[in-house]
């Protein structure tokens, strides 16, 4: 007996996670099955939600994109974009503020929010934590940054030096603390949202306190007018609001997280809202076992997937579905594969264009326009992966998110906008496909 | 860059020989037509080669964010340190490996967390061995205490002979005190129970096994917390799996050997796996797949055995050991035969804890979509937090804080949840759940029991060890 539903979803990123809430969306009464190997990239992520940032073929050196919208129109034709349409790409977007809720902002407009970032650069963003709404690079309060000497990867003064040199519209400045109650110099970001979440009492010059308290008091000294206070992204991972509210009383200043590296609790506060909308909507998960191989039927022209074989610990269970949609990820999280002679889409071999010589795989410039940043999947408009005469591989397979090609989100900063935008268009189409 | 030069990480994932495979080589080199000749870098073969898995750690640091341990407690520098870090500190003479190793729980949520498959707790595990062989005195208190409770199975069956007595002795504060005093055994749990009659006394008395089917057949690995302190558990798993045509095989077994991994007693370990891999590759011989009711017990053979030990069949056993539940769903049509089931009132509201060790297996989704099938069940997950005992972990005095700091969240969410009783396929979870909510806690087999075969034997209370014992303990659910 196959473990058997309406549809499965393989891959539990932003994509995975949007095309299963998508297809149980589009169809209420259809099993839909997400099935992830190891776990989420979500927590390598920042947890903004880009739709473009910048133009494609840029130099590095051009200015942000102000309204991503009417970018759009411009992309090439390749573009997993224009795939969809611009009109799903806000559709998936308010989609994806439905499910939000009022953690993210940034709905009120068209217009891309620049984010001031843990480097002191900003990123241009259609949708961010609210957690990060105080900082905008374009409100022009005055800002303090704090860093803790434990957490090396945000250096407050040289984020506020870098902030005022790229133009900010306001005076930066950044001090160093120290982190009342946490001892090692490596303590995790879980421990430092921990201790926030549950305001555990810790020993500070003057006796006991709750964390919270004490870190504002920590900070209050160091306040010179400045009407909001910038954090590194670690304020909380269960009750960020209760602690931002505590920090920002106790202060009597906005406060805000400036986005960190991995591991990054923003992603991780992102990946949680995710899979609990999941869960309300009867979404199965299987995670921590790869799917490893499949089995295909045909009937008439286009062959159709069968079933997947999904590993667990050399036993191998065998997944049925009516559709499947594809979102494993790029070359960094493995849906895009790569050796010496070839590029490949492991589960299903999709076709991925590739020159054939591999030293056309890269330029030499590293921020130039790199071939390898655009393999992927080639789909068409209902997002179903293309053979090379551009047939679709299977009838009942759908791909979304970094598997597909045509685009470089590095560059262009679309990552999170094209995993919401194809996620919700094949998660929808293979919702209604099963109905 | 010349060819030989040129990085590549093509196949760092899951081909990589864990014994003995040095450095070059390459298995991609079939097809080679490339004018590509690996060069042997690392020359020494070293019995257990964990480079690959050190070399595949990129530093992102998400094992970190999964671990219980590190989020409670700073004192813990996590899995990564634990594993590919403190390896390649070792590669310096003058490293021993940090003591901090004795913080892990060994629970593995870092294990499926690595994005690279790095083998976590393969490292943690050969770490920890490495410590306590090298640096813990075998004279030493935490010692003994750790070998006392790695070794559970040799008290158990003392303790089985004499139940009531044991169940009373354990039951003592005075014990508890003398037990923490004297061994570092926390005196804040209640010990747990022994059945009056084990699991393989019952068997025997029944005669072994009322179905005969060479087609179907399964040797039952049933560990030994459902051997001498849940037999009811046991049980349910011969009635419902009989209930299905099958025919059950009960092969000799010693432990399968977490709680020796968990205090880094490998010897130990190995001497019980190699028992088991022997006699669980002769059931198989006989046409059985091996089947476990104790998420710890699939995990140790399935993923643990072929990481650490290299006795012949540990693949192929590992390869053929099944979770309980899961080998019905694939081999019978499980939820077809729960569509329309019953079962009491006992069951109708129940709060699930999926164990670290199914969260690893990717079965954590499993046991809500079985409950599902079943009218009337209402089975509510209480989320993803780890219940914090860990094993052994949880009954050590130095840990027991921490421990109930870990289950915290789980505990919030039992108490939220609209149930008065447990769900849980791991003994020790079981204890946690119940130690921090004084609910009653069963084991998912028990309601497939209820619901496919009904109340067989009396199982439930008349097996259960609750006559002489509850004396001390009355404030315990039953």
């Amino acid at each position: 007996m196959a473990i058997t539903d309406d549809v499965l979803v393989i891959g539990g990123g932003l994509a995975g996670a949007t095309a299963a809430l998508a297809a149980s969306d589009a169809a209420e009464d259809a099993r839909v099955r997400l099935v992830t190997y190891k776990q989420s990239t979500l927590r390598h992520a920042s947890g903004l939600i880009d739709v473009l940032g910048y133009a494609p073929s840029g130099d590095g050196q051009q200015q942000p994109i102000a309204d991503p919208f009417t970018a759009l129109e411009s992309l090439p034709e390749s573009h997993p974009y224009q795939r969809v349409g611009v009109d799903a790409v806000r559709e998936a977007l308010a989609f994806f503020d439905e499910v939000a809720g009022d953690a993210y902002a940034g709905a009120h407009t068209d217009r891309n929010a620049l984010v001031p970032t843990h480097g002191g650069t900003v990123k241009p963003t259609a949708r961010y934590p609210v957690s990060t709404a105080e900082g905008l690079a374009s409100d022009d309060r005055d800002t303090l940054l704090v860093g803790f000497k434990t957490l090396p990867d945000f250096d407050a003064p040289l984020a506020a030096a870098h902030l005022e040199a790229a133009g900010a519209p306001f005076d930066a400045r950044g001090v160093t603390l120290s982190f009342p109650g946490i001892g090692r110099d490596d303590a995790k970001v879980t421990r430092y949202a921990h201790l926030l979440d549950h305001d555990e009492r810790v020993e500070t010059l003057t006796g006991e306190t709750g964390a919270r308290e004490a870190i504002a008091a920590t900070v209050k000294p160091h306040l010179d007018g400045e009407s909001r206070v910038g954090f590194p992204a670690i304020l909380g991972d269960e009750h960020p609001t209760a602690v931002r509210e505590a920090l920002s009383d106790a202060l009597g200043a906005d406060v805000f997280e400036v986005p960190m590296g991995p591991p990054s609790l923003p992603g991780l506060r992102l990946e949680d809202l995710l899979y609990d909308a999941l869960e309300s909507a009867g979404v199965r998960v299987t995670a921590g076992v790869p799917v490893v191989g499949h089995e295909t039927t045909s009937e008439g022209m286009t062959a159709a997937i069968d079933h997947v074989v999904v590993d667990r610990h050399g036993a191998e269970i065998p997944h049925e579905a009516d559709q499947y949609v594809l979102a494993t990820g790029g070359l960094v999280g493995k849906g895009i594969e790569s050796n010496r002679k070839r590029v490949t889409e492991p589960l299903f071999d999709c076709y991925v264009p590739h020159a054939t010589d591999r030293y056309n795989w890269f330029v030499d410039d590293v921020f130039g326009e790199q071939p390898y940043a655009r393999f992927g999947v080639v789909p068409d408009t209902e997002l179903r992966p293309l053979d090379a005469d551009d047939d679709p591989e299977f009838s009942n397979l759908r791909a979304a998110g970094a598997v597909l090609g045509g685009y470089d989100y590095a560059a262009e900063k679309s990552g999170a906008g094209v995993s919401l935008a194809t996620g919700y268009v094949a998660g929808t189409h293979a919702g209604e496909a099963c109905q | 860059m010349s060819d030989a030069q040129r990085p590549s990480d093509d196949g760092v994932s899951s081909e990589q020989p864990s014994t003995g495979g040095v450095g070059g080589g390459d298995s991609d080199s079939g097809d080679g037509n490339d004018e590509f000749e690996p060069v042997q870098v690392f020359p020494e073969a070293e019995e257990m080669d964990l480079r690959p898995g050190a070399d595949s750690c990129y530093k992102c640091s998400t094992c970190d964010t999964n671990c219980p341990v590190a989020e409670v407690d700073d004192e813990f520098p996590g899995p990564k340190f634990q594993g590919p870090e403190q390896w390649r500190l070792k590669r310096q003479d003058d490293h021993d490996i940090d003591d901090s190793v004795m913080k892990c729980s060994n629970c593995m949520r870092c294990d499926s967390a690595c994005p690279s498959s790095v083998p976590l707790s393969q490292m943690h595990n050969t770490a920890r061995a490495e410590y306590v062989e090298e640096n813990m005195s075998k004279f030493s208190r935490e010692y003994l205490r750790n070998r006392v409770l790695a070794n559970y199975r040799r008290l158990a069956p003392l303790a089985s002979m004499f139940p009531r007595t044991a169940n009373f002795v354990m039951g003592r504060s005075v014990t508890k005190w003398l037990g923490e005093k004297t061994l570092g055994i926390t005196s804040e749990r209640d010990f747990p129970e022994f059945a009056t009659e084990t699991f393989r006394e019952w068997w025997t008395d029944r005669g072994g096994a009322n179905v005969e089917n060479e087609d179907k057949r399964i040797a039952y690995f049933h560990g030994c917390y459902s051997n001498y302190n849940t037999p009811e558990v046991a049980k349910a798993l011969v009635h419902v799996y009989e209930h299905f045509g099958y025919e059950v095989m009960v092969p000799e077994q010693s432990c399968s050997g977490t709680p020796m991994f968990a205090n880094g007693m490998l010897e130990d370990a190995r001497r019980a796996a190699e028992t088991n891999v022997r006699e669980l590759a002769a059931a198989i011989e006989d046409g059985a797949d091996v089947i476990a009711s104790c998420s710890s017990c699939s995990m140790s053979i399935r993923q643990e055995y072929p990481e650490l030990f290299d006795f012949e069949n540990t693949e192929d056993v590992a390869a053929n050991t099944w979770d309980a539940v899961e080998y019905l769903r694939v081999h019978e049509d499980l939820m077809g035969a729960l569509e329309n089931t019953t079962v009491g009132d006992e069951f109708d509201d129940m709060a699930y804890h999926a164990p670290c060790h199914s969260r690893n297996q990717g079965l954590d989704g499993q046991t809500i979509e079985v409950m599902d099938a079943i009218d009337g069940i209402d089975a509510h997950d209480v989320g993803d937090s780890c219940s914090g005992i860990s094993g052994t972990y949880g009954w050590k005095e130095e840990n027991y804080e921490t421990s109930m700091k870990i289950g915290e969240e789980m505990f919030e969410h039992m108490d939220a949840a609209e149930a008065e009783t447990g769900l849980t396929e791991c003994p020790t979870c079981s204890m946690q759940m119940e130690h921090g909510t004084g609910y009653e806690i069963k084991h998912t087999l028990e309601v497939l029991e209820a619901a496919l075969v009904g109340d067989r034997d009396g199982s439930g209370s008349g097996s259960h060890a609750s006559a002489g014992a509850g004396t001390e303990t009355a404030t315990e659910s039953n």
